[in-house]
């Protein structure tokens, strides 16, 4: 028990003090699974959208792959993302591994189908007969298309915040991809793996004690959205 | 008078799933008129329907409205905001009353003080005054409904459609609604689609009405002359006439004819207004609420048509009871509570059924020997 109070009290005195290199990790953990979950955002909700509105054939097989998606381990993500930036690789040549946008880019491919099933679960269970209503008041299909983002937008934003979730915890990645670099790809995840395997508990638990406080404003913030507009 | 056309389709087919599930070589709606789709579950109303609102474009075949086709997506877009639709289940936004009845004013781009204005105006005409800052979630069935017809007569669409509006609501909300929803109808002049599988509905609400079956209008015409001329057995049960009678013609005289009906004692005849050779066989169906029971033959009676016969079932149906009889042939009458208490109708009481010869209508003739 002493151990987690002297990581909570470390934590709270590296935030009072706004330790520059623990600033820096944190603020890197915002920016890049901040970016990774709005491209997210943008690609999952953009195939949630397409698998929702279309008949296609293997239309089930597409939903199936997407739902499968969201349980992609990190570290296999890690590991296709390593050998697609490899140096030999075919994305070599942008010369991205070990950078920050490796880690946006892994992270992305973890959250985008947590965005999109999730999404497409949200839009799917839209009464039916919406769209045509829809339609129906007059709506072009851009108006149609946002008034059902704004119908479903509860579990939508749920969605959001699994996939921000999904990739602010996640380590395997990021660590692959990103390589732990001080000063450039580390992570409040992958430099509390580090503090804990040379036996830093302290400054592990206190990179924890922020990285729980940085989800839960995040996460506050989205559901303050998400309940905002909703009459009583 | 004739007046305008305002929707006019031709050769309409739907093909789903490699089968036609519609097929309307001709329908015109005219303005001002509210047109009733009947017909049972599957029948093909819905997807008539929503081929005429340009919600579902048809396989093939041709739609104009004011006189104009219906080619491109965008022609369909520009139709769809003269018109609008209300389904069966209400489909409100997850949004205030208000909110939802100003949606579709906000889609079409009306400014925001007109919108205003409308949105009070409609919610005041269907009794939503008060619930205007209330969540649509937490509305009663009734209410739901009212607010989407709100919607829907806020944006003074040149065609409503209303594909089983009142389907879903209990049996006192939906007589309030349906006439009120008659009253909006007369007052606005709205030009209206009204799909339902009730007759009573129909014959409240409809001025012309199309009886569809596997994908066709199998009879379309003024509501009098489908309700009391139908064509074929089909229509004739599906609009309320519960009573058809297969004979013989044995004389026809100066505009009457009179029937033996096929099964029953042979003494029997039915009188009808019409003409037909004798030995010819005939259809004829009277319609519940033309049947007149008492306890004896009544002689002061106009009525042409007076058979002893047996109650064999009572019924109870909204306000009036349905009576069965056998009278040597099936028979049925429709009675108020007040009848039925007076006459002490229950299964086994010998009556006397009437009805005028005017009442008969002759549904279908064939030959001598055909089989109807």
């Amino acid at each position: 028990m002493d151990l987690i109070w002297e990581g909570l009290r470390q934590a709270l005195e590296l935030l009072l003090r706004l330790d520059p290199e623990v600033l820096q990790i944190t603020l890197l953990s915002l920016k890049v699974s901040g970016i990774a979950t709005l491209l997210s955002v943008v690609l999952g909700l953009g195939l949630a959208l397409g698998v929702a509105l279309n008949e296609f054939p293997g239309k089930r097989l597409v939903i199936a792959l997407m739902n499968t998606g969201m349980g992609l381990p990190p570290v296999v993500v890690g590991l296709f993302v390593t050998v697609l930036l490899w140096r030999n690789g075919p994305l070599g040549f942008l010369g991205i591994l070990y950078t920050p946008l490796a880690i946006i880019l892994a992270q992305s491919v973890i959250a985008t189908p947590i965005i999109a099933g999730l999404g497409l679960a949200a839009l799917q269970h839209l009464p039916p007969g919406l769209r045509l209503q829809i339609l129906s008041l007059g709506a072009t299909r851009s108006q149609m298309i946002w008034l059902l983002l704004r119908e479903a937008r509860l579990p939508l934003l749920a969605a959001v915040m699994a996939g921000f979730g999904g990739v602010i915890s996640e380590v395997g990645a990021s660590i692959m991809v990103g390589g732990n670099l001080k000063g450039s790809t580390r992570v409040l995840t992958t430099a509390t793996v580090m503090e804990t395997s040379r036996g830093n508990f302290e400054i592990a638990f206190a990179l924890s004690f922020i990285l729980l406080v940085l989800a839960f404003t995040v996460n506050a913030v989205l559901t303050h959205l998400q309940q905002r507009s909703r009459p009583r | 008078m004739t007046r305008q056309t305002l929707l006019q389709a031709r050769h309409l087919r739907v093909r789903r799933g490699g089968a036609q599930v519609l097929e309307v070589p001709a329908l015109d709606l005219r303005a001002g008129e509210v047109l009733a789709l009947m017909g049972p579950n599957g029948a093909g109303k819905t997807t008539l329907m929503l081929t005429l609102a340009g919600l579902l474009p048809p396989t093939a075949g041709e739609l104009s409205f004011r006189g104009t086709q219906l080619h491109s997506h965008a022609d369909r877009q520009a139709f769809r905001r003269r018109i609008t639709m209300v389904f069966q289940d209400p489909l409100l936004f997850d949004a205030t009353v208000a909110q939802n009845i100003a949606s579709g004013l906000k889609l079409r781009g009306v400014p925001a003080a007109e919108r205003q204005a409308r949105v009070a105006d409609w919610a005041r005409r269907l009794g939503l005054g008060d619930l205007l800052n209330r969540s649509a979630r937490q509305l009663s069935g009734g209410e739901a409904q009212r607010t989407a017809l709100a919607r829907a007569f806020v944006l003074n669409p040149d065609i409503l459609f209303l594909d089983e509006p009142f389907s879903s609501l209990d049996a006192a909300t939906r007589e309030g609604l349906i006439g009120d929803l008659g009253d909006l109808l007369a007052q606005t002049g709205t030009t209206a689609v009204l799909s339902t599988h009730d007759q009573g509905e129909a014959a409240r609400l409809a001025h012309r009405l199309a009886v569809m079956q596997q994908g066709r209008i199998v009879q379309m015409g003024g509501l009098r002359e489908v309700m009391n001329h139908p064509e074929d057995p089909f229509v004739a049960a599906f609009v309320g006439m519960e009573t058809l009678l297969k004979g013989q013609v044995v004389r026809c005289h100066e505009g009457l004819l009179s029937l033996r009906p096929r099964k029953g004692p042979g003494d029997r005849e039915v009188v009808a207004v019409g003409e037909a050779q004798p030995g010819q066989t005939i259809l004829v169906g009277v319609r519940p609420e033309h049947v007149f029971l008492s306890l004896h033959t009544d002689n002061t009676s106009s009525a042409r048509n007076a058979f002893p016969g047996t109650v064999t079932k009572v019924i109870p149906q909204g306000p009036f009871f349905k009576v069965e009889l056998d009278c040597g042939f099936f028979l049925v009458a429709y009675v108020t509570a007040q009848s039925l208490s007076e006459l002490g109708l229950a299964p086994g009481r010998r009556v006397v059924a009437a009805f005028k010869a005017t009442a008969v209508h002759v549904i279908r003739k064939g030959g001598p020997d055909a089989e109807l």
